[in-house]
């Protein structure tokens, strides 16, 4: 085992190609610049919707949706972006919704909290804490009744485990067997609230086993680790196994809305922050991929490139995509306009 | 991308004749309310096999008052099943089958356990197309009986259509005869969108006029029950049939009635509605639900502000007063307006003719 930082990597993993890997990294590093991206524009408030930003918690969209197809569905939260990015969402299409733009995927009419790409099986996020929870259950018992190898997965906070929805769903899907992964990013605080002041025991990934789902708990900040444990997760609700919980545990870098570091407020330390901060998903892969030979400077340099002049198109597409119509503010209500 | 095993629009028919089917009920085919829900389920469930039905007993020896009576037998247990009893959880689960292709039917015994179910009903379901710009839609049926009488009380027999009729997204139909019944969940299965049925668990025994073949009733397309010319009585549901026993009273009195029935709650028929006062002037509503902010102070907005010149009396409206439902049977009887009282409304609304 190697180590850098706080993070250890197995030299040489015989179950993950190099091509994966680097993949991994990609993925996250497209979400984070594009986090950075947000956040930095984020001040001149022609964003006009609360963002969300997953800073910090790049490795666990990253590492899931590695697994999954295009045929596969992803609900999310309203910190969904690294979630919709890394399941194939379009980023123009984000931004724009970010933007308040006709182009917006949800055609400006859920801004950063509620965003989707179906094209992409990415099928929606709510902003009510563990709202998509059933709802991806369902999408399970969907794919059941149809007949389709499909899963669902779900993201969720430390905070949905709070929340009763959560409990009868995952009784349904034992019930039912149904192919749904719950994945739950423990980041340890619901806005402002400790998971410590809300919950009696540390112990998320246990709290399944009483209907009998496997739970288990992993590095939300190694990516490989990810990775792996969502790999069997989802190999095993693909083979008709049933239902998983997987505890990732991580942290939120920023606020939990808006940018900038928010230890000023006083529920959290610098010290902590800091901690966690020093075990960055992204920055600890990158030293191991050196270390192993996968990655040069060079190629980073460059996949940073592709990435930012990406990122830009998406926002210069974004600002000069038409504002909605006042006349269309009825639209949509029903599908078929009945 | 799901199959779709039936070609809906060569198999519905739309509904042309108006009025009310009594008049050739005594030559036509006669089935329980029940009965017509139980058919229009099962020849659903056989024609397209995207539709399944869940519900806390939709599978047990009452089936629903009969509705869904031994379907998981015919059908299969995959696609009639009974519930835990989560109905937040549930609701949301029938919305995410709905997105991946299927066409879910809920179904609850009584009204008042979809209150534990309105995160999911009002955040998510009504939100889930306009939310994400049409990107995506929730064909969902909501199905449940209103309770009434025997003690049934505080939490077994609300009218709680008032709090769904406030809820963009959603669609509410309330039917009143069998004939409607069949067609209007023909309309809910078929709709593209979450719609909410409330049943009343008194009309469920009723009998009337339904052909056996399949056809759909357009929402938001009330009929008149009876014509008069004196007042009009709107209203939907088990209040209908009291407002046709009151009609039917006033008649012997020289008092000419026109009794609306609005068949569907969202979207309202409004034009049926003002047509009707404009030629009576005088409008009675009739609902089952309580008073203060729900069915009938809608409507009564609605003719006050499209209609107003029209009357000839203050508006006067029936409904529930507002407190819980008592069990016992004394209050309970004097909570429910009747027969009676819709004639003693109605002659102050028009006076007594004869």
């Amino acid at each position: 085992m190697e180590k850098y930082n706080s993070i250890q990597f197995e030299s040489n993993p015989r179950d993950i190609t190099s091509h994966v890997l680097i993949d991994l990294y990609k993925t996250m590093l497209r979400i984070r610049r594009v986090q950075l991206k947000i956040e930095a524009e984020y001040p001149k408030d022609e964003m006009k919707t609360p963002v969300h930003l997953c800073l910090g918690q790049e490795a666990i969209p990253a590492g899931v949706c590695a697994h999954l197809e295009k045929e596969d569905y992803v609900f999310s939260n309203y910190r969904g972006h690294g979630h919709y990015l890394a399941k194939g969402g379009n980023l123009k299409a984000l931004i724009a919704e970010l933007y308040g733009r006709t182009t917006g995927c949800s055609g400006s009419r859920g801004g950063s909290m509620h965003i989707i790409d179906t094209s992409a099986g990415f099928l929606g996020t709510s902003s009510i804490v563990a709202g998509s929870i059933p709802i991806a259950t369902g999408a399970a018992l969907g794919f059941l009744l149809e007949g389709r190898a499909n899963v669902s997965c779900v993201f969720f906070g430390d905070g949905a485990v709070d929340e009763g929805v959560l409990y009868e769903s995952i009784n349904f899907a034992m019930l039912k067997k149904l192919p749904v992964i719950y994945i739950c990013e423990n980041n340890f605080y619901a806005v402002c609230s400790a998971q410590k002041n809300r919950q009696a025991l540390d112990n998320i990934h246990q709290r399944f086993a009483g209907c009998g789902i496997p739970g288990y708990r992993a590095d939300g900040n190694n990516v490989v680790e990810v990775w792996r444990t969502a790999k069997e997760a989802i190999e095993n609700a693909r083979n008709g196994g049933g239902p998983s919980l997987i505890e990732f545990r991580t942290y939120r870098w920023r606020g939990h809305s808006g940018g900038d570091n928010d230890v000023s407020l006083g529920y959290r330390t610098q010290e902590e922050l800091d901690e966690w901060m020093n075990k960055c998903p992204l920055k600890n892969f990158e030293q191991f991929l050196r270390a192993e030979n996968l990655i040069t400077e060079e190629e980073i340099r460059d996949m940073e490139i592709a990435i930012d002049r990406e990122i830009e198109e998406a926002f210069t597409f974004a600002q000069a995509s038409p504002l909605p119509d006042e006349k269309d503010l009825l639209k949509h209500l029903y599908k078929d306009g009945k | 991308m799901a199959k779709i095993s039936f070609d809906w629009d060569s198999k519905s028919i739309e509904r042309e004749e108006s009025g009310f089917e009594h008049a050739v009920e005594q030559k036509k085919r006669k089935i329980s309310y029940a009965a017509a829900l139980y058919e229009t389920f099962d020849e659903l469930l056989r024609l397209d096999e995207r539709i399944f039905i869940m519900g806390q007993g939709a599978d047990d020896p009452f089936g629903m008052f009969g509705a869904t009576l031994n379907l998981h037998k015919k059908h299969g247990a995959k696609r009639v099943f009974d519930t835990p009893l989560s109905e937040e959880g549930l609701t949301g689960i029938a919305i995410g089958a709905a997105l991946a292709g299927r066409r879910p039917i809920y179904m609850h015994n009584r009204p008042d356990f979809l209150l534990c179910a309105m995160n999911q009903l009002v955040n998510h379901a009504s939100k889930w197309s306009y939310m994400f710009g049409g990107k995506t839609n929730v064909p969902l049926v909501i199905w449940a009986a209103i309770g009434r009488g025997w003690g049934s009380g505080a939490q077994h027999s609300q009218s709680l259509q008032g709090l769904f009729m406030h809820i963009p997204g959603l669609k509410l139909v309330m039917p009143s005869t069998p004939y409607d019944a069949k067609g209007l969940l023909v309309s809910s299965v078929l709709d593209e969108n979450p719609v909410i049925i409330l049943e009343h668990r008194w009309l469920l025994k009723h009998t009337g006029y339904a052909p056996d073949n399949l056809y759909s009733i357009p929402f938001g397309k009330g009929v008149i029950r009876k014509s008069g010319r004196d007042l009009t009585i709107v209203g939907a549901s088990y209040m209908i049939i009291e407002a046709q026993r009151a009609a039917e009273e006033l008649e012997k009195k020289g008092v000419s009635v026109e009794v609306i029935d609005l068949r569907s709650l969202k979207p309202l028929d409004e034009e049926l509605i003002l047509s009707s006062v404009k030629k009576t002037g005088r409008l009675l509503i009739v609902d089952t639900g309580w008073k203060t902010g729900g069915v009938s102070a809608e409507i009564a907005a609605v003719v006050a502000e499209k209609g107003l010149n029209y009357l000839k009396e203050p508006i006067k409206r029936l409904s529930s007063p507002d407190v819980p439902t008592p069990a016992g049977y004394v209050l309970e009887k004097k909570f429910y307006p009747e027969a009676n009282e819709i004639i003693k409304a109605a002659t102050e609304l028009a006076g007594e003719k004869s």
